[in-house]
């Protein structure tokens, strides 16, 4: 369990004025936003809105012109402990020698550390991690061996064996069977109901409003933020899709 | 022949062959992570570009009046334009240029430098270059004792360093951005694998020479790939595969008159590549062909 929230609780990130260019095009055009604690976000937005390289670039991980990122009111470096992310499957080198169990492993480099060797103690950690995903069976696959749907739960096995307080996650369901996604969604749902926050990157506007609880909408900058029921509204979701595609989406 | 590959051939022919397999050792084990970091053309860039410093490096004593031919004074001028062939490789990919393109600039204008600088040394009468040329092929026949000490400190401080970095570097290799959360300095672990490539690099000077190099590093490792799912278990296979094809290689060009030492380590090399590509349970030939029907 995460400490309780005080009510004057920082945002779980506090994005300020942030701003990436890719060459001469500006990707983010100041993203200001703050998510906040103890809740599930959606980051909402058609192609090319800066979705993924927002996190990135809250992340640190990509460099940005401008702007800041504050994780629990801290800069984001020094708060990189408190916070897992998982990227995009896409990004990751599936014939790489690694097997589920050893990815999983990874995300306890900060308690393994660079003398000490992995033990049973660290070992059982990371086959709880998997058992919660319900991929204990798989620990010693090659990740290139699984499904999309399994790989997408190593990472997140992989991300809750880093005993992060914030979760950020490029498009979770992309390219996931239907069982997979619901076993995520129970899991991000139950991490939530721990006091720890979620941001994700989410395509699937028709899952919005049963996955999360809040909704940044974005294209290039915020267009807007704030609970699903009154932030995710056809003219809002309009106006950062630029076309009238939001007619699922209450009025 | 047997009898050079149970060491029972003389004392040189013996501190060669031991030699020979530490170097194989530790050059399959870097290569592991070479391959896993994508590092194979950039660390053959670097080994070309060791030639231009040993032959400056052989000018520099022979102007401060020696004979050229001490080996930490030659290994100093390499890792010299070593570094300065990695740094341009990396200046270059902050322009347009991509990566093979600046690898292929760099390798070919160092070692064409290289070849210059040696042909000047040869004509100038200076030192003592003969033999000057191994470095470019490896020979072991003149080897001395002091030549495989060397490689045997050289080769169990690169192991010493790879045993701790070794997650470090896994996990940079793996997923960069996962690694910088983690707090591993990824440039730190990047410029670490780059000075271990180097030191396998000069360690193997003698004995495979700098065009060859490359090969022990990378294709004990892609044989190794093929035996296991485990990147510590790959990288301690490729360190047997190279360490035997160092050993072997050894006692043959010793046998035989004549014959460079560095190509028949990397044709032994490929052999174990070939069995491994026909023999491995999971990808083999062997068995994609019993297990077609």
């Amino acid at each position: 369990m995460v400490d309780p929230i005080p009510l004057t609780a920082e945002p779980a990130l506090a994005i300020r004025d942030l701003r990436v260019s890719y060459g001469a095009n500006p990707v983010l055009d100041g993203v200001t936003a703050s998510l906040a604690r103890g809740a599930m976000t959606a980051i909402i937005g058609p192609n090319g809105a800066g979705k993924s390289t927002l996190l990135k670039a809250a992340l640190g991980l990509i460099p940005t012109t401008g702007g800041t990122a504050l994780a629990f009111g801290k800069p984001v470096a020094q708060a990189l402990p408190r916070i897992a992310y998982v990227p995009q499957r896409a990004a990751v080198d599936w014939d790489f020698p690694a097997r589920a169990l050893d990815v999983v492993l990874m995300g306890m480099y900060r308690r393994t550390g660079l003398l000490s060797r992995i033990g049973k103690a660290e070992t059982a950690a990371a086959m709880d991690c998997l058992s919660r995903l319900g991929m204990a069976d798989f620990a010693t696959r090659q990740i290139g061996a699984l499904s999309g749907g399994q790989q997408q739960r190593v990472f997140l096995a992989r991300a809750l064996a880093q005993g992060a307080e914030l979760y950020l996650l490029d498009e979770p369901f992309a390219g996931v069977d239907a069982a997979t996604e619901a076993a995520i969604v129970t899991l991000l749902k139950a991490l939530r109901d721990e006091g720890r926050s979620i941001i994700a990157v989410h395509h699937d506007l028709s899952t919005v409003s049963a996955y999360f609880d809040r909704v940044l909408l974005l294209n290039r900058r915020t267009i807007a933020e704030g609970p699903v029921a009154s932030t995710f509204r056809q003219e809002a979701v309009a106006r950062t899709y630029g076309n009238q595609i939001a007619t699922a989406i209450p009025a | 022949m047997l009898s050079a590959l149970l060491l029972q051939s003389g004392y040189n022919a013996t501190l060669v062959a031991i030699g020979a397999a530490l170097l194989g050792f530790a050059a399959g084990m870097v290569g592991t992570f070479v391959n896993l970091r994508r590092r194979a053309l950039v660390s053959d860039a670097m080994a070309h570009a060791t030639l231009p410093g040993i032959g400056l490096g052989f000018l520099a004593m022979v102007a401060l009046g020696g004979e050229g031919r001490a080996l930490p004074g030659l290994l100093a001028g390499a890792a010299l334009t070593a570094a300065l062939g990695l740094w341009a490789v990396q200046a270059l990919t902050r322009t347009r240029l991509t990566e093979d393109a600046a690898i292929g600039a760099v390798l070919s204008t160092f070692y064409g430098a290289g070849i210059v600088i040696l042909t000047v040394i040869q004509t100038l009468g200076a030192g003592k270059p003969a033999g000057l040329e191994t470095v470019l092929l490896g020979s072991t026949a003149g080897m001395l004792e002091m030549d495989a000490i060397t490689l045997a400190i050289g080769g169990a401080l690169v192991l010493a360093v790879l045993a701790v970095l070794r997650r470090a570097l896994v996990m940079t290799a793996f997923d960069p951005g996962h690694a910088a959360m983690m707090g591993i300095g990824t440039r730190a672990m990047d410029t670490a694998l780059m000075l271990l490539t180097l030191a396998v690099v000069l360690l193997g000077l003698r004995v495979v020479g700098l065009i060859l190099i490359v090969a022990l590093l990378v294709i004990p490792a892609a044989a190794a790939r093929l035996w296991s799912d485990r990147a510590g278990v790959v990288a301690i296979i490729a360190g047997v595969i190279g360490a035997a094809a160092g050993h072997i290689g050894a006692a043959l060009s010793a046998t035989v008159p004549d014959l460079p030492t560095g190509p028949v380590i990397v044709l032994l090399c490929f052999a174990a590549f070939a069995l491994s590509l026909i023999l491995s349970p999971k990808r083999g030939l062997l068995r994609r062909l019993t297990h077609a029907g």
